[in-house]
């Protein structure tokens, strides 16, 4: 094991590990964060916690990690490049990790130009492959990015984003690779609507053998209703919804909607279960978290593997 | 070239409007190629301010002068005999210009009348867009001649990101993927095994984050 990361465990196991997020609250309010996390408790191995997502100001993943960490369960710290400069990151990880926190997940970020505010200047000292470069070494050489040693480094298990939708697709598996060879343990894929190309995408991953070299967890988002699948499809940059899951939607009452896309995200899990490389699911339940459990439940995913059952491996 | 691009008229009036005696002063270089601060601009730009204040009755007097590079102390000086007849200058410069008066002629006031933009190129007749940031360590040898840093949004330099959509940014249809540029122009020099060479992260120091930059040749100094 390279660190203490529950989700390293589970991954190493061989179980298929369940991830969910919880996006911080806009102000100072920690209840937010519990109630959020607490849906999740027991039916997931972490929980990712997202760093001002869309560009939006939010309580810091790492503040908002540590009340998950205290409530027992195992946060994963989103950090985007966006906003701080590699001084501020690596500060940042050597005091979440400080914390209690062993997992994250590298990212660029989204632009600016999304959130509330459209006129900061974005940092991105780094980018996100060499933000997981910089996690590594800090972990296994031990050293800072600028090349001095750290007294006691960070151990984190190191995450990172991929997304074989956007194009160009032939380029996918190429930077996928890229972000192994920086150093991710694991990656969590854009939301999966598009089954298919998914699957044509993991068979190029295991072709190239990258299957062997980290851990693939797929995004998986149930839709709340066709309305909702079709601004995924059309405004969402990135973004690959089929037309048979928004006529699948249309096809059933307004009413009906959300149950038949809870049910379009359970028959996904189960089919890429069986998908060669696919160790995991990352469930991205925007705005529904409430619904994860049933999720988890449904697709045949619990229990989850408890704490002392993974010690005796 | 630096591109600029004219302020508002209303910035430039506030600006001048304590003077009755104002140089105009164009710049023959990348203001005249990118047309906001050359002769011609700076013939209109006098007519309209003229205009402006013989509709409010005041009478100002403005010289027009458009030096051969406004960056440069030589052309600079030719403002010197004359410079004491004016109470202000309104440069049409780019900042190097018009730092460059004010340098020089420390006791008269010089308001910029152009806003500097970015190093670009012309992409076609009144498009120009941005192409360089000067960071002081080109890449463009190692990305098929497009450069990440001025082109790509988030300055990715292992990218594309996750939100580029038919070959454009994630930030607006009209602007291009640097990477996917990128990407197809290395598929064409055949050279698309070199995109998983990882970059490393970047130095800043010579891009600006070590203060401002200077070059100073020995072998031309006098």
């Amino acid at each position: 094991m390279k660190t203490t990361s529950r989700l390293e465990t589970v991954l190493a196991s061989g179980n298929l590990a369940v991830t969910s997020e919880c996006g911080p609250p806009r102000g100072a309010r920690p209840e937010k964060v519990k109630e959020k996390a607490l849906l999740l408790k027991d039916y997931v191995d972490a929980v990712n916690v997202t760093d001002n997502q869309t560009a939006m100001v939010r309580m810091s993943s790492w503040a908002a990690g540590v009340i998950i960490k205290q409530m027992g369960m195992d946060p994963i710290l989103q950090m985007v490049t966006r906003d701080r400069n590699r001084l501020a990151m690596q500060s940042d990880i050597i005091g979440a990790y400080s914390l209690g926190i062993n997992t994250m997940l590298c990212l660029s970020g989204d632009h600016p130009k999304f959130g509330d505010h459209p006129m900061a200047k974005g940092v991105f000292d780094l980018d996100s492959v060499q933000l997981v470069q910089m996690v590594k070494k800090m972990r296994d050489e031990g050293k800072f990015q600028g090349g001095a040693d750290i007294d006691s480094p960070p151990k984190m298990f190191v995450g990172a984003a991929a997304n074989p939708f956007a194009d160009p697709f032939e380029l996918r598996v190429a930077r996928l690779a890229k972000k192994v060879k920086a150093g991710a343990d694991f990656i969590q894929t854009q939301c999966v609507f598009n089954l298919e190309k998914f699957e044509k995408y993991m068979e190029m991953v295991c072709d190239r053998g990258l299957d062997k070299q980290v851990h693939i967890l797929a995004g998986i988002t149930p839709m709340k209703s066709a309305g909702m699948a079709r601004y995924m499809k059309n405004k969402v940059p990135g973004m690959d919804v089929p037309d048979e899951i928004i006529k699948r939607l249309e096809g059933v009452s307004k009413a009906e909607q959300p149950e038949e896309g809870l049910k379009i995200a359970v028959e996904s899990i189960q089919r890429l279960k069986e998908v060669r490389g696919v160790h995991g699911f990352h469930i991205m339940a925007i705005e529904w978290e409430e619904k994860v459990p049933q999720i988890v439940k449904n697709a045949g995913l619990l229990p989850r593997p408890a704490e002392n059952e993974l010690k005796n491996l | 070239m630096i591109t600029a691009e004219q302020k508002p008229l209303k910035e430039i009036i506030d600006s001048i409007s304590p003077y009755e005696k104002i140089f105009l002063v164009g710049c023959n270089e990348c203001v005249t190629v990118c047309a906001a601060g050359g002769r011609k601009e700076v013939g209109l730009l006098a007519s309209v301010l003229r205009l402006h204040y013989l509709k409010q009755g005041r009478t100002i007097e403005i010289k027009e002068i458009t030096l051969e590079r406004q960056c440069d102390p030589e052309y600079v000086e030719e403002l010197a005999s004359e410079i004491h007849r004016t109470e202000a200058v309104l440069s049409m410069a780019c900042g190097c210009g018009v730092q460059t008066l004010a340098g020089r002629y420390r006791e008269t006031p010089v308001f910029p009348a152009v806003n500097t933009l970015f190093m670009g190129a012309s992409e076609a007749q009144g498009i120009w867009a941005e192409r360089c940031q000067g960071c002081g360590d080109c890449l463009l040898g190692l990305t098929g001649g497009i450069c990440p840093v001025a082109r790509c949004s988030k300055h990715l330099l292992n990218g594309p990101c996750g939100g580029t959509s038919h070959g454009k940014c994630e930030i607006a249809p009209d602007v291009d993927c640097a990477w996917c540029l990128i990407w197809e122009r290395l598929k064409a020099l055949g050279l698309e095994k070199r995109y998983e060479e990882i970059m490393e992260a970047k130095d800043w120091r010579s891009a600006g984050g070590g203060g401002p930059r200077k070059i100073v040749r020995k072998d031309l100094l006098l």
